[in-house]
């Protein structure tokens, strides 16, 4: 198993590499210099050129990507154009944010469709079925920053129940497990699951579905077994392709908050993405990116190995 | 607005490829099962309106969707006139949302299009070539698989700057990945089969088993893959203008409107949300659309 972990890290070098150059790419995808964003049109030509020396932007581009390889692998992603810190620490700080509405959007929309997806698959009548069908093709068709401004409409516009945006209270600095923070956490977190919640009830619901069809059930039943006892084989072995789905959810999540940080002023990384793109702070943009992306790779590395772990019919050679 | 990645079952559908010299039989089929199926009619018959409205938009005697009033802003619903109110310059809501339809249709068809061209065609050279063409192109879609989707989409739209073209172009590169590991993946499938072996066998010439036995049993599961990317391809092309990384305004889009009209949620709620439905029903229909059509084409998923 540790084996097979270090195999699939190693494997994960060449796509990281392709990743860099990716998101170094970004900042020369960027239409003019990436100077000219920052500096107003009419500096000296002696100062832009300082500029571009100081930033390395007179050098050949592969001599740029190295440069930027060598420091971007020590930790340091460069300091924003904007606020003059360091992209480390305010990628850091915002990353914590996102990952907390994240985690929160996730354990909701998993747990759920867990639930749903397996009633449906077991349901005789066809209203639980057709019920369960519904909510998940809305999941998986509504616009979620649509659903966020109507969550906001209803809930804090026209009921006055929940905060229509932000963090936590006006002078928060940061999260805090309190009663006041958690309610600015509902409606975000609500928003962010409908996708997850969509996609993985569907699954569960075929993949429940299928296994219970198969022979085993049956052999088990007339064995005599308890129905909640034959549940537990049954989900132990629709797990594995669940698993994998909700690796994916759980990932593009975190792309799916960039709207949703937005609508709610939710300062995470996809708030200070779309931030950084209206100041033109190329180097946010860049780090973001990269951390987000490393992240993601990180993140189904560990659904692969964890898909192997639970199940050992899956041989990896 | 995640792109599911394709289940293997997707890839399973080729298990059933026949020779392409069945295919007339095959396609009649389709069309009495999509006669016989009342969710996926309904769900055409409203896309084909909705397609319809947008493009005859301008003989349809709509008002001028441009047009700003700064006396009639943010009037509501059934104010006379303007039966769906207007916007937060004075324009007529019910025009704009109907001309919004061409872009934003538009900007949802064209990318899973170009996607599907050039996706297809990557996947199908890779999975028929195989070796190390193969391994070349496929390590180049890992790494756009490294992205959460939408990260992609809006890092590439967030460095190239806002504009309609810039947005058709980051979303085409969002959608080749997936389409090319399906059509790879289902190509490879074919190749294998015994009648292609047997048509080189009989002489045939690799162009000439592309075109007829590969094309003919890859090209269904493709498009039935592709139409259900259309809906993740709508919402996320609404998701960047409502970012103000699309459409510039004040070109009428729904995305967009979604954003300029969040100002309008004390005023006028109802108006506020009115973009987002259309955004939603045309999701919806393009979703049941593509399940209905995966069932009439029997692929499986």
């Amino acid at each position: 198993m540790l084996l097979y972990a270090l195999r699939r890290l190693i494997y994960l070098v060449p796509v990281a590499f392709g990743v860099s150059l990716l998101v170094f790419a970004l900042v020369h995808l960027a239409p003019g210099d990436p100077i000219s964003a920052i500096v107003p049109p009419d500096a000296p030509k002696e100062v832009v050129d300082k500029l571009k020396e100081y930033y390395g932007f007179d050098q050949p581009l592969p001599v740029q990507y190295l440069r930027w390889l060598g420091v971007t692998l020590t930790g340091d992603l460069g300091t924003s154009i904007g606020t003059g810190r360091s992209v480390a620490s305010e990628v850091g700080s915002a990353f914590g944010n996102t990952i907390i509405l994240a985690i929160a959007a996730t354990l909701l929309a998993f747990s759920l469709a867990v639930v749903l997806g397996t009633a449906a698959a077991y349901a005789k009548s066809r209203i639980v079925d057709r019920l369960v069908t519904v909510i998940s093709l809305i999941g998986v068709s509504v616009p979620h920053f649509w659903l966020a401004i109507v969550l906001v409409i209803i809930f804090a516009v026209e009921l006055g129940a929940l905060p229509p945006m932000g963090i936590g209270p006006e002078n928060s600095t940061g999260w805090k497990f309190d009663r006041a923070h958690l309610a600015h956490m509902i409606l975000p977190t609500i928003a962010l699951s409908v996708i997850p919640l969509g996609v993985v009830t569907r699954t569960v619901r075929s993949t429940v579905k299928e296994t219970l069809s198969m022979e085993f059930v049956t052999a088990l039943q007339a064995k005599g077994m308890r129905d909640s006892r034959i549940l537990f084989h049954v989900l132990k072995n629709a797990a594995p392709t669940c698993l994998a789905v909700m690796g994916l959810q759980a990932g593009n999540l975190i792309g799916g908050s960039i709207l949703i940080e937005t609508v709610f002023a939710w300062p995470g990384t996809g708030f200070l993405l779309n931030s950084a793109i209206f100041r033109r702070d190329l180097p946010i943009l860049q780090g973001t990116t990269l951390v987000l992306a490393g992240f993601f790779m990180l993140l189904n590395l560990t659904v692969d190995v964890i898909q192997t772990m639970v199940d050992p019919r899956i041989k990896r050679g | 607005m995640a792109i599911q990645t394709p289940s293997l079952d997707i890839a399973g559908a080729a298990v059933q490829a026949t020779p392409a010299s069945a295919s007339r039989g095959y396609w009649k089929s389709v069309r009495r099962r999509l006669r016989r199926d009342p969710v996926t009619l309904l769900c055409g018959a409203i896309l084909l309106l909705i397609v319809l409205a947008s493009i005859a938009a301008p003989w349809l005697g709509l008002a001028d969707p441009y047009k700003t009033s700064m006396i009639r802003r943010l009037l509501p619903v059934g104010s006379p006139g303007y039966p769906l109110g207007t916007d937060e310059l004075g324009r007529d809501m019910l025009s704009r949302l109907v001309y919004g339809g061409r872009l934003s249709l538009f900007m949802g068809v064209t990318p899973v299009l170009s996607a599907l061209l050039i996706g297809g065609l990557l996947g199908i050279t890779a999975g028929f070539a195989g070796g190390r063409v193969n391994m070349l192109i496929m390590r180049v879609m890992d790494v756009f698989y490294a992205f959460p989707s939408v990260l992609l989409a809006i890092s590439l739209s967030g460095a190239m700057g806002a504009g309609t073209e810039n947005t058709l172009l980051s979303l085409t590169l969002v959608f080749i990945p997936p389409i090319c590991r399906v059509s790879e993946s289902i190509t490879t499938q074919v190749r294998g089969f015994d009648f292609v072996d047997a048509a080189r066998a009989s002489g045939a010439s690799t162009l000439t088993i592309v075109r007829v036995h590969v094309l003919g049993n890859v090209l269904g599961p493709i498009l039935v893959y592709s139409t259900s990317l259309i809906s993740v391809a709508i919402i996320l092309a609404a998701g960047l203008s409502f970012l103000g990384l699309g459409v510039k305004p004040p070109e009428p889009e729904w995305g967009l409107m979604l954003n300029t009209l969040r100002q309008a949620i004390y005023v006028n709620p109802v108006l506020a949300a009115l973009p987002g439905v259309m955004i939603f029903v045309t999701s919806i229909c393009f979703n049941l659309m593509s399940d209905g059509l995966r069932a009439a084409m029997d692929v499986k998923a």
